[in-house]
């Protein structure tokens, strides 16, 4: 049982890490362009789409990438369906709105005439870029911890693509559900704790490094 | 002349199909420190902003050193110039960052950063906060870093957009004065823009007057200030008494303006029959009580009554009815002396040298 919860310890946080980290890839970027595209066409209608991305039910979103992934499915070929790769790509679907959205947000709240400012100290597009995000860093960093926040925790998903399999897609919110579908409430509850133990962990960090330099 | 540095050319912006900016033509020469004054919402910043490249405009040229800047790099060209914007919009890092921020975007090496940086952080007298957090810095202290950060980067034209319009008097007071001792040692050709006259007597070789969007007048300040090409002008420029007249007389360079009736000397050249302002500023007119003390050289003097008495600092504004309403300034020691009260009659003077007429 030891080397059990090692080892679904272990793939929860590989599967959320990555999926927290590919929307970062995505949602920085998206999230930069959207709220600096001020004269953008559809601007409000794609903020509202990613608005309600960050609404999305994981379950839901467990059931369409399951449809997609499934032997029958479109991307059935690719023989993703319950593997881990299959709960990322899940997780990254529930995070990337979420990270997108609070950079958009973020972003936005900065003093939109700095912008020019930068630009007339003579920075170049990505130089501002970048200043702006140091600018914005602390809800930067909280757009991360909410996105890995919505994926660590989330349960739907993985059961739905992963299938919580032992030894290959268990992790740990699903071996939470199992355990207590069992009736072994000890059990869930030690990994309830560890789960806790494991989020507040990764914010600490985070926090740590948001809070770095300012007084 | 030599060839001039900076020209704008038939520049126009609009917006939502309104024209908020128009300049037919504009130069500055090397070394020139160029006010450019009018009224809030005259596009003062639009100018600025076209200048600096910040904004592209919808017909036009700007030439930099003889080349359009519509042509050059744009990221380039923004590496000669510096613009400071009205709020100092600084990073949330240190004083010292904040003033290195330009050079470390040119990617200059580490020691000429640094040597830059702190040469500028004592030229504006803040050298002692550059480990403070920015956010923690008085309205003076965040516009002196601004102004740091601008000039460490020893721009071959500085823009700046009301630098001191957020601060309180003795502190602009002030930075005003650092700034034109700053400005006379660097020789770096300047566009500063102000609804401030003050301002821009002291600092700029010359004032552009932007009204209403449209370039009305370029000149030395004294001249613009003294001659205004029109009615508007020189109510922006603090010429209060403005009377709309024809002229009825005109010989050995003196003129008579008949206004509604009442007849006024001005020195000038005008033909009979010309329609005209005629320009008055209040500290050009005396008051007095009575016929008897306003024996003087002066060509005109009007009867009226005190209308009404605004205190001013140590000064007073009296507006006289002549017939015309009649601005004049004078200290509040004066306006005690002579026990001056509403609707009291007054005699109102002025030489035919202090009028300024303008043609219409």
């Amino acid at each position: 049982m030891t080397t059990d919860i090692l080892e679904i310890t272990v793939l929860s946080l590989r599967v959320s890490l990555l999926a927290t980290a590919i929307s970062l890839f995505i949602g920085l970027p998206l999230g930069t362009w959207l709220a600096l595209r001020r004269q953008l066409r559809g601007r409000g209608f794609i903020l509202s789409i990613i608005n309600t991305g960050m609404a999305l039910p994981p379950v839901v979103v467990g059931l369409f990438v399951a449809m997609m992934l499934w032997r029958s499915g479109p991307l059935g070929s690719l023989e993703l369906i319950y593997t881990p790769a299959a709960i990322v790509i899940a997780q990254t679907i529930i995070a990337a709105p979420v990270v997108t959205g609070l950079t958009a947000s973020a972003l936005q709240q900065l003093n939109p005439r700095l912008r020019l400012q930068l630009m007339g100290l003579g920075a170049s597009p990505i130089q501002m870029v970048l200043s702006l995000w140091r600018e914005a860093r602390l809800p930067l960093l909280a757009a991360l911890m909410a996105g890995f926040g919505s994926v660590i925790s989330e349960v739907g998903a993985s059961m739905m693509v992963g299938g919580n399999i032992r030894h290959q897609t268990r992790v740990l919110t699903t071996a939470i559900v199992l355990e207590t579908s069992k009736g072994e409430f000890q059990n869930a509850v030690a990994l309830s704790i560890l789960l806790l133990i494991l989020a507040y962990m990764v914010n600490l960090g985070l926090t740590i490094i948001q809070q770095h330099g300012t007084r | 002349m030599a060839e001039p540095i900076l020209s704008v050319m038939d520049l126009m912006v609009r917006y939502a199909n309104q024209t908020v900016l128009q300049v037919d033509s504009l130069e500055i020469q090397e070394g020139e420190v160029l006010a450019v004054i009018g009224p809030n919402g005259a596009g003062k910043s639009t100018l600025l902003l076209v200048l600096g490249r910040l904004l592209d405009p919808d017909a036009g040229q700007v030439f930099f050193r003889g080349k359009s800047i519509q042509s050059e790099d744009e990221l380039a060209y923004r590496r000669r110039i510096a613009l400071v914007l009205q709020e100092p919009l600084l990073l949330h890092r240190s004083v010292f960052d904040n003033v290195a921020a330009g050079l470390k975007f040119r990617g200059l090496p580490h020691r000429d950063v640094e040597a830059r940086t702190n040469e500028w952080l004592d030229r504006l007298e803040i050298s002692h906060l550059r480990s403070r957090p920015a956010h923690r810095l008085s309205g003076g202290e965040a516009q002196r870093t601004s102004l740091a950060r601008a000039f460490a980067l020893q721009p071959e034209l500085l823009l700046l957009d009301e630098p001191f319009s957020a601060l309180d008097a003795p502190t602009r007071l002030h930075l005003l004065l650092d700034l034109h001792t700053l400005l006379s040692q660097t020789s770096i050709t300047t566009v500063f823009i102000t609804h401030d006259l003050d301002e821009a007597l002291l600092l700029s070789d010359r004032v552009a007057v932007l009204l209403g969007g449209v370039l009305r007048q370029v000149g030395h300040p004294q001249d613009v200030f003294s001659s205004p090409c029109d009615g508007e002008v020189a109510s922006f420029v603090g010429v209060e008494t403005i009377i709309t007249g024809i002229v009825t007389d005109s010989q050995n360079g003196l003129v008579v303006v008949d206004a509604d009736g009442i007849h006024l000397e001005a020195v000038g050249d005008l033909a009979i029959g010309t329609h005209v302002w005629y320009c008055l500023r209040p500290e050009d007119i005396t008051l007095s009580l009575s016929e008897g003390t306003a024996i003087s050289s002066a060509r005109n003097h009007l009867n009226g009554r005190i209308q009404r008495l605004t205190p001013s600092g140590p000064l007073v504004r009296v507006i006289v009815d002549c017939g015309l309403p009649i601005v004049a300034l004078i200290t509040r020691g004066s306006a005690n002396d002579m026990k001056l009260m509403e609707g009291q009659p007054v005699i109102a003077t002025f030489k035919a040298t202090a009028v300024h007429l303008i043609p219409r």
